[in-house]
């Protein structure tokens, strides 16, 4: 049986000033599924995100969030999703308890559940000892691993991550892709930029982006089958090779 | 309404953790009020005196006591010829000397009229005037009192009234000059930094996907920084009644509530600049050039703004301290009523609609 579509996009472009920085991509999510979305530098991930986002608005095309459309909906959309930049967002002169409780109040989250979803999220992440100490004397891994959690405490139906685990260790990074799979079984949607390939590995499915444009998409092992390669490192240098925009 | 609070609420924490700054924004305004009250003034104490009397009789050691007497002059030196005042000029000791001819007292005796001649030190020539002026004014005194019993055919007495400043002290042009400046650092560069801090650190980009309205970032980042410039308007109002003696001889009230009005307008400024700006350096400089420069020169509280060149005047205008400066001292000093600031503070809350209007704008049009 087929899952429903959570996230649709048709045809879905960005111009700024002459230059289309996402080129009429047309793709769907499935609920639940833990999509990557690969591509060089430039290739146009990231104002593909925003506009999904509601951050910023598509020049033509279109797209659903959850139902919610991108063009008129996004308070809707900024309700149903949650996010995670590249840059690490929590702020380090808080300690992790008021980081949580901060995100959880903009979200409008009622004080029980704020107090009852905090203690299992101590748990989950093992730092109840640090749970008074300031942000900014905790570990990066740490951090990254708290920031996820955070971005999904409102517990949206789609994350959003951009580039999470940019400047952390293999091991931590296992351990947040963890995190991950246990958002993912809870029916959490999962949408992943990256640059690590061995991370495109444990994704449902990838799409690679070179130019603006959506080039392949696919499972990992559909994608290694289609293009004669033994891993997905191979898969996107044959992909990105063809890209003929610099970085941006 | 709970997402407000739980942002002002940050807000608060991101203060009271840093411990320096909070320290710099309380204790700006009470050192900038000991430091304008007594070390930067242009009143003159205890200026050092020398005499070189060659007449030496009684009405000169009457003078010369009267001189030293008095709170502005301390007498340092007698002196013996006219070579040794170039001498003590020289060496800087002294800031006026007291020549009286040796005739002096005949003169006086005989022909009713005799010469003083003053000797000041006029490198500073705002002091030598200011002294040379007290000397005068001490001896016409003098003067007067020998004069008590005889009666002169024609006299005109001038008596000069200096209104609400009888004993024209410094403090009461700068009080409302050191609140425009303090309000201006507090309010625009702080909530400058603030915001553009969050754009620096990434978090600014998470409020801006989270549901919460980006009017609401904006009013609950700008609280915390109302309530500070709320205590340093208290602040800065005590210390000018209880320790310089400066009255409040306008409505409290209303001086607060012009002072909140100027606090806004310094927040919406502060607004724009983090709209326009991507880095903490950027918008601290902005805010340094483009509204504490003015509103220290510009607004009448250091340099008198009716000697400026017409450029500038007119480019006064357009700084909001000098309308809040002239606010300030019509209502605390001058005791008036709202009736007649009213044109201030309607140019004031324009300037602060307009600047707001032009912030909220900006910063909507980032996301598009």
């Amino acid at each position: 049986m087929e899952a429903e579509n959570i996230i649709t996009t048709e045809e879905l472009t960005k111009r700024f000033a002459g230059f289309t920085a996402v080129d009429a991509i047309s793709f769907n999510v499935k609920k639940g599924e833990i999509f990557g979305f690969l591509g060089a530098n430039g290739a146009g991930k990231t104002t593909a995100m925003r506009m999904l986002c509601g951050l910023s608005k598509p020049t033509s095309g279109k797209a659903t969030i959850a139902g919610a459309d991108v063009y008129k909906q996004t308070e809707q959309i900024k309700k149903s999703i949650g996010y995670m930049s590249q840059k690490f967002s929590l702020y380090e002169d808080l300690t992790v308890k008021e980081n949580i409780r901060f995100y959880g109040g903009i979200y409008g989250k009622t004080n029980a559940f704020i107090k009852e979803k905090t203690a299992f999220l101590l748990h989950q992440l093992n730092i109840e000892n640090e749970a008074d100490k300031l942000v900014a004397s905790l570990p990066l891994g740490w951090k990254q691993k708290l920031a996820f959690s955070v971005a999904i405490f409102h517990e949206p139906q789609i994350v959003f991550l951009d580039e999470p685990t940019g400047g952390v260790d293999p091991v931590t990074r296992r351990e947040f892709w963890n995190l991950i799979y246990q958002a993912s079984e809870r029916g959490i949607t999962i949408f992943v930029t990256t640059h690590y390939m061995d991370e495109a590995e444990y994704c449902n499915r990838v799409s690679i982006m070179v130019d603006g444009k959506i080039e392949a998409l696919d499972t990992p092992r559909g994608l290694k089958e289609t293009y004669n390669a033994t891993t997905m490192d191979d898969v996107f240098l044959q992909l990105a090779r063809k890209a003929t925009r610099a970085d941006v | 309404m709970k997402q407000f609070i739980s942002f002002v609420k940050k807000e608060f924490y991101h203060i009271l953790r840093d411990r320096r700054t909070l320290f710099i924004l309380l204790g700006m305004p009470i050192v900038q009020i000991i430091i304008f009250g007594f070390a930067l003034t242009n009143e003159v104490k205890n200026a050092k005196f020398a005499i070189l009397d060659q007449s030496g009789d009684i009405a000169t050691r009457q003078i010369t006591d009267e001189l030293d007497a008095s709170r502005y002059f301390d007498l340092a030196s007698s002196l013996k010829n006219y070579e040794e005042i170039e001498h003590l000029f020289r060496q800087g000791k002294v800031k006026l000397v007291v020549v009286f001819p040796p005739s002096f007292n005949s003169d006086l005796q005989h022909f009713n009229s005799a010469q003083i001649q003053l000797v000041a030190d006029a490198s500073d020539p705002n002091t030598a005037t200011t002294l040379t002026g007290y000397a005068t004014t001490i001896i016409k005194d003098y003067q007067l009192r020998l004069l008590h019993d005889k009666k002169l055919p024609y006299t005109i007495n001038t008596t000069a009234r200096m209104l609400y400043n009888s004993q024209l002290k410094g403090a009461y042009s700068f009080v409302p000059g050191v609140m425009a400046m303090v309000l201006m650092l507090v309010c625009t560069m702080m909530t400058a930094i603030t915001i553009v801090r969050e754009k620096e650190t990434g978090t600014m980009e998470i409020m801006l996907v989270s549901p919460i309205q980006p009017l609401k970032i904006i009013i609950a980042k700008a609280v915390p920084y109302l309530l500070l410039s709320i205590i340093n308007i208290a602040s800065i109002l005590l210390l000018s009644v209880f320790v310089l003696d400066v009255p409040i001889k306008g409505n409290l009230l209303l001086l607060i509530s012009e002072g909140i009005l100027f606090t806004l307008t310094c927040l919406s400024f502060g607004l724009l600049i983090s709209s326009v700006t991507e880095s903490q350096q950027t918008a601290m400089f902005i805010s340094l050039v483009g509204m504490f420069l003015p509103t220290v020169m510009l607004s009448g509280f250091m340099f008198p703004i009716e000697n400026m060149p017409l450029p500038l005047r007119i480019i006064s205008r357009a700084v909001p301290a000098k309308w809040f400066y002239d606010i300030v001292k019509s209502v605390m000093i001058k005791g008036l009523s709202f009736q007649y600031v009213a044109k201030e503070t309607i140019i004031l809350a324009g300037m602060t609609v307009f600047l707001l209007a032009l912030s909220i704008k900006k910063f909507k049009t980032r996301l598009a």
